[in-house]
């Protein structure tokens, strides 16, 4: 039954496929997050899944598990058509879920967590001996060594993984889906973690592994279906590719165009960040190192698979986080300043999440448009908020930007998601900062908008502001960016010219495998 | 495996470990005794007044800690104290004792079902409903007193009339001299107290302060603290009342009821209130008076912060506070013994801290040594006004040293909303 | 002016003739919608509350019908006035402390301690100074306002130096209070010169003491109340400081990415709601017992403020009127016992009506937000046709 190994023939028959994906599509208010998927996973074998941030990855998976259910399309499991309402039909059919945020309660111990919910007991009392018998029989199978008395709370990130894979087993499942499971591991744990795979699939087990890092997919899958822009574009196995031809596939092979620029970028060098390294979890910097310098008129794109230490570069650049190293903004260095000094000399940022990080929801639109900007002598009379002028330098952001609302009183929280982000842009641009820190400037907002968001800062940057652009959008990055930088695992990487790079070099910088293929 | 062999191995030595730190504690307590010539320090009699006063922080400690167990804070055991006071008093005045004590937990739980209701139907802020409802119970037994309690011999509208038969108390035979079908048994913890020697009088008078002339609802009482941790860790429903304070949508996505568990817990968390203010009116009084909690709920609470929101962690905090109010009761003189008490025990924490070689701890238990030895010399008397507010200082203290050693449950306060219903 | 106010999609941009148009404009509309829903919903919980209470009542024997016309009876009399705004003075106090922490999402049970501690201090140090009339009442606010915020700081060192929460370290707070006033008071402020028949602080001198507005019956502290409250209002609505608390209250994490200290704000929030605590008891120490004493000084205050902060939405006019509905209610209580009703169904009613209306402003903002939404989309829709 188990297949070893890479194997290239694959066999026809549908029988012997665990999961049959055809022609499913998921749409979102305003967003086709899928679209004629299609998908066949053999059974007892290592099926992965790999594409950028956005390729639809997540959707699929929460499809196939439940979590949503899809708009067209059919799924078969095992042969049989399914469809799932919830979670614990996908449970009932074999199918069992590691989050890439673990679902595990803290303060309680392995074993608990991994029987909860599914408890043997007499009477209502737990049979503890029981319990143990069956999870240490997992365990056992998985040649793991599990600790199923400590705490949670106690665990590295590896063991937890493993406890996530146990309690899934221990519930039946013979379909095991993985959420970027590599993604909080050190290395080590990576191998353990493909042993544990691998033992799996001999007995039996079928993997389906979502990652964006190559030299994984390539080392441990059996097949490879990469998925780009909300759909599946290629099957492929590891016989049949290499990393280059991997990471093109996941990119595609056409790179947007530069747009080319009118104005030269200027001499004066309006940000400077040298040795900037910001302490991470378990000891290993979140950002190790940060050295770069942005003239005025010049946009500087930073390009990275999320959680590489852009969000802690740019959190440490307003000062919202500890770390070391020089920042100066304009010659002033602010490496110890607060983050309201910091503000105050130039820098303006547009958040990573603006729910979380830039928006007051159920506070009207004038007082989200002063927020930050409170300080501004034009907006103030004394102690006092100058309303009338805070109102009216809203009403220009929303003229200015197109925010389409009834007006400046209206609560964020009324407002779509692109007129919120075309205001918090609004309000970071609108004070003609020395610098501005844009972290994903157009996330989730239509062509229309991106393209006026993308047009005031051009005008911006001709004005003579320089830009950390963070994006995963490639057609941002090259349309915008004068110089690349690949963030990969703390470092920056890679200087790239947007009008030179290729596909698949970008693609390999941010997987991580160039300096590997160059050593 | 391993883990299967080791966990009762750990707990043997944890008992073991246990009853060490009991013994020393009470030799400790015994050579202060007979340096400073407070015999009332561990005679029975503080110890009786102890037990009593022990037993109503303890169910409201209890009561915080079945409520923040699934992730609901109850700011208003208080008023469901209160509840229980007024409930109970009328039950034991109308039909008897023992109904008494039932309708006190059917009063903590009425107020635990509409703080429920309002907390997990309608997300409304866990701790302004609390609060709302210390008010509520506090007037509404007011309301309810006029109409009822007004006009009967000797009740009013802030008492109740006194009930006529009180919960049986028993003596334990052999140990403190109960007798068994009209034959008197040998009272062997009171002869040994009458002795006063070293340790063994002690032993004596702790003894027999506990099991002689013990209320049945103390016993009851106290029997709930091996329940509640016996079903909080041992049984199904526990472990699912747990996970749905520690981590709700694990619990919901391994299919566990969140919000009926919550429920559950809070209306179990009611109960207990109910049950402590009953204790106050039925068993340490025999009627219903305004005030009678004296902000035990929020004691309670303190005693569930820094027992850890463990059962055994809740007796504890509340058996050191009804000893201290107890011993103050009984003897308000003895009460600078407790100085010399601190000093012995801190020094004994001093050496061991050294041996293990932690300056910290070692510099900080000689502190507190020299603090008490200095108090113990100069402080004649405590002023009474003081004492009262230990336990609360306690915890600040608590807290703010001690508040990574603290496990609360992590999600209690927090609204939850299932994530299925959309 | 106009033009500016109406939305940039409008079809009509010449400025209206009509005069309420122009007052009305869009942006107002939207604002006095929402408070306009906000007073209906409260309204509404209220009537609620009253049906709550009138089943209760009738549960327990009592014609709800007879209470309320009590009530109403007692309130058209007109002659409650002057007693209804005497009792909410101290409420007012009371609940814009709370309301100062609620803005940013700091619960201040603590209050009660905070007031009781300061009308101590107060009333003892203003026994002790001899200062010219005006400066001398002066002198005794500042002091008490100094106090509560002494007492409110260790809840506030506590949460920004050591994580304490500040629910329970208030909570704690205040029992610590009532013991360390009852040391002091027993020990060292209490006036023994009468023979120890007197349980109150030294008497305050003429000059210290407020005047009445109406003699015997309400004090010049009804005043400084509603200065207070309107204080309340341009600070926090209206200044710089007030706005970063909102902000910290509304998202802490936005508020500290856009500059704004979180642990100043704690600090300053809790030290300033503990001096507006600290006045809580001064019309009593400066207009009536002119002393602090255990039963001289009124109790309990600190949590009916809380529910009338929370009736009054945080809100500075729905404080007043909070606190003048409570007063009207409290008001009748005599009257109530005339007519054979327990006057505690008065406090019973005022903590239905607040848990009412507390989860009924729950439903009406998530239904509310929903509708803003809509409105907000259909009126893009319908300017957008033109």
């Amino acid at each position: 039954m188990a297949h070893e190994g890479p194997t290239t023939q694959r066999p026809g028959a549908t029988a012997s496929a665990a999961v049959r994906l055809e022609g499913i599509g998921k749409r979102f208010p305003g967003v086709i997050a899928n679209h004629d998927v299609n998908l066949r996973v053999r059974r007892g074998t290592i099926h992965a899944i790999v594409g950028e941030n956005g390729a639809g990855k997540s959707t699929l998976m929460k499809t196939l598990y439940g979590m949503q259910q899809p708009d067209t399309g059919r799924i078969e499991v095992d042969g049989t058509e399914r469809h799932f309402r919830s979670p614990s039909d996908a449970i009932d059919a074999g199918i069992g879920m590691v989050h890439q945020h673990f679902m595990l309660a803290d303060n309680l111990t392995v074993l608990e967590n991994i029987i909860l919910g599914s408890e043997p007991a007499r009477r209502g009392r737990i049979d503890f001996a029981e319990a143990r018998a069956r999870v240490a029989a997992i365990t056992a199978s998985l040649g793991a060594d599990l600790d199923i008395d400590a705490a949670v709370s106690e665990l590295g990130v590896g063991e937890r993984q493993r406890v996530e894979i146990v309690k899934v087993l221990y519930r039946g499942a013979r379909i095991l889906i993985l959420d970027e499971p590599t993604a909080v591991l050190v290395p080590e744990e990576v191998d353990d973690l493909f042993r544990t795979l691998r033992r799996l699939v001999a007995e039996g087990a079928t993997v389906i592994f979502i990652s964006h890092k190559l030299d994984e997919v390539l080392g441990v899958s059996d097949d490879i279906t990469v998925m780009r822009q909300g759909t599946t574009v290629a099957e492929t196995t590891p016989g049949e590719v290499d990393r280059a031809g991997l990471a093109e596939l996941m990119v595609g092979s056409e790179l947007p165009s530069p747009a080319g620029r009118t104005t030269e970028i200027g001499d004066r060098v309006r940000l400077e960040v040298r040795d900037l390294v910001v302490p991470g979890p378990e000891g290993r910097p979140a950002v190790d190192g940060a050295t770069f310098s942005i003239r005025s008129g010049e946009i500087l794109g930073l390009a990275g698979v999320e959680g590489n230490g852009q969000f802690e570069l740019c959190t440490a650049l307003l000062g919202l986080r500890d770390s070391t190293g020089t920042v100066i903004v304009d010659s002033a260095d602010l490496s110890a300043a607060s983050t309201r000094e910091r503000h105050e000399a130039g820098l303006a940022y547009i958040p990573f999440d603006r729910h979380r990080e830039g928006l007051m929801l159920n506070a009207p639109l004038w007082e989200n448009a002063l927020l930050g900007r409170e300080g501004n002598p034009n907006l103030v009379n004394g102690p006092f908020i100058d309303t009338a002028a805070s109102r009216a330098s809203t009403r220009e952001i929303i003229d200015r930007f197109g925010v389409l609302t009834p007006n400046e009183m209206t609560p964020a929280f009324a407002l779509s998601g692109g007129n919120q982000q075309k205001l918090v842009v609004g309000r970071a641009l609108v004070t003609d900062p020395a610098v501005l820190v844009a972290a994903h400037p157009t996330r989730g907002i239509d062509v229309g908008a991106q393209a006026a968001v993308w047009d005031e800062m051009r005008r911006a940057r001709d004005a003579g502001m320089a830009v950390l652009l963070v994006s995963a959008d490639l057609e941002e990055l090259i349309g915008l960016s004068d110089t690349i930088a690949v963030m990969f695992d703390g470092r920056i990487s890679a200087m790239l010219d947007p009008d030179t790079v290729t596909a698949a070099e970008l693609g390999s910088h941010m997987t991580g495998t160039h300096q590997e293929a160059l050593a | 495996m391993t883990a299967t062999l080791a966990a009762p191995t750990a707990r043997l030595t944890r008992l073991q470990r246990l009853g060490l730190l009991a013994l020393t504690l009470t030799a400790v307590m015994s050579v202060t005794r007979l340096t400073t010539g407070y015999d009332n320090l561990t005679s029975s009699g503080t110890i009786g007044a102890a037990l009593r006063l022990t037993v109503p922080i303890l169910l409201a400690g209890l009561a915080g800690l079945w409520a923040e167990r699934v992730g609901i804070l109850n700011i208003g055991i208080e008023g469901m104290m209160i509840l229980g006071t007024w409930f109970g008093a009328y039950g034991a005045w109308q039909f008897g004792p023992w109904a008494g004590l039932a309708l006190a937990v059917l009063g903590g739980m009425l107020g635990g079902l509409i703080h429920a209701v309002a907390t997990i139907r309608f997300n409304i802020d866990q701790v302004i409903s609390g609060v709302v409802m210390n008010l509520f119970a506090f007037f509404g037994v007011r309301y309810l007193s006029e109409l009822v309690f007004v006009g009967q011999p000797q009740g009013g509208i802030s008492q109740s009339p006194p009930q006529s038969s009180a919960i049986p108390r028993i003596d334990i035979p052999f140990l403190a001299g109960g007798s068994i079908g009209g034959w008197q048994s040998p009272d062997v913890l009171g002869w040994l107290e009458e002795r006063g020697w070293f340790l063994l009088g002690d032993i004596g008078g702790v003894g027999k302060g506990l099991l002689a002339n013990l209320s049945l609802a103390s016993l009851i009482a106290v029997l709930l603290v091996p329940t509640s941790a016996w079903i909080l860790w041992r049984t199904t429903f526990g472990l699912r009342l747990r996970s749905s304070g520690e981590s709700p949508e694990s619990a919901e996505s391994l299919g566990v009821n969140v919000i009926a568990v919550r429920y559950l817990g809070v209306l179990i968390s009611g109960g207990f209130a109910g049950l402590g203010g009953g204790f106050l009116a039925i068993v340490s009084s025999s009627y219903y008076r305004q005030g009678q909690t004296a902000g035990r709920g929020f004691i309670g609470l303190a005693t569930m912060i820094f027992g850890n929101w463990r059962p055994s962690g809740v007796l504890a905090g509340a058996a050191v506070f009804g000893y201290s109010e107890g011993l103050k009761l009984v003897a308000g003189g003895s009460i600078t013994g407790l100085f010399l008490f601190i000093a012995i025990v801190a020094g004994l924490a001093a050496g061991v801290a050294a041996m293990l070689r932690s300056t910290r701890r070692t510099s900080v238990a000689a502190i507190v040594a020299g603090v008490a030895v200095l108090a113990f010399l100069t402080v004649d008397e405590v002023p009474e006004s003081l004492t009262q507010a230990l336990p609360y200082v306690v915890t600040l203290v608590v807290l703010a040293t001690a508040s990574q050693r603290l496990r609360p449950p992590a999600r209690a306060g927090v609204p939850y909303r299932p994530g299925g219903a959309h | 002016m106009t033009a500016l106010d109406s939305p940039p999609t409008a079809p009509d941009t010449s400025p209206s003739r009509n005069p309420l148009d122009r007052i009305l404009t869009p942006s107002r509309a939207t604002a006095l919608r929402t408070s306009g829903i906000t007073v209906a919903s409260s309204l509404v919980a209220i009537l609620i509350a009253l049906t709550i209470s009138a089943i209760l009542l009738a549960a327990t024997g009592k014609n709800p019908i007879d209470a309320y016309t009590t009530i109403i009876e007692t309130g058209a009399s007109g002659n409650k006035l002057l007693e209804m705004l005497k009792r909410a003075t101290p409420l007012i106090f009371s609940a814009t402390a709370v309301a100062i922490g609620f803005k940013m999402n700091i619960f201040n049970i603590g209050v009660e301690g905070q007031y009781l501690f300061a009308a101590l201090i107060a009333a003892e140090v203003g026994s002790r100074l001899d200062l010219p009339p005006i400066v001398h009442v002066a002198a005794i606010i500042a002091v008490a306002m100094l106090a509560g915020a002494a007492w409110a700081s260790i809840a506030a060192v506590l949460k920004v130096g050591k994580n304490v929460h500040e629910v329970i370290s208030t909570i704690m707070l205040n029992y610590i209070a009532l013991s360390v006033i009852q040391w002091l008071f027993e020990n060292f402020f209490r006036d023994d010169s009468d023979g120890g028949l007197n349980v109150k602080t030294t008497l305050l001198p003429d000059s210290g003491r407020m005047p009445d507005l109406v003699s015997g019956r309400l004090n010049a502290m009804f005043l400084v109340a509603l200065a207070t409250v309107i204080a309340f209002w341009v600070v926090v609505y209206r200044s710089r400081f007030g706005f970063r608390l909102r902000a910290s209250g509304f998202n802490a994490t936005a508020a500290a990415t856009a500059g704004i200290d979180a642990r100043r704000m704690t600090v300053t929030a809790l030290l300033l709601s503990g001096a507006v605590a600290g006045l809580v008891a001064m019309p009593s120490v400066l207009g009536e017992a002119f002393a602090y004493g255990p039963n001289a000084t009124p109790i309990q205050f600190g949590f009916a403020g809380i529910a009338v902060a929370l009736l009054g939405r945080n809100h500075p006019a729905g404080i007043v009127v909070a606190a003048m509905l409570f007063g009207f209610l409290d008001s009748t209580s005599a009257e109530l016992q005339l007519a054979q009703v327990p006057n505690s169904i008065v406090k019973v009613i005022q903590a239905v009506i607040v848990l009412t209306v507390v989860i009924v402003n729950e439903a009406t903002i998530r239904r509310l937000n929903i509708r803003t939404a809509e409105r907000a989309r259909a009126e893009l829709a319908t300017g957008g046709a033109s």
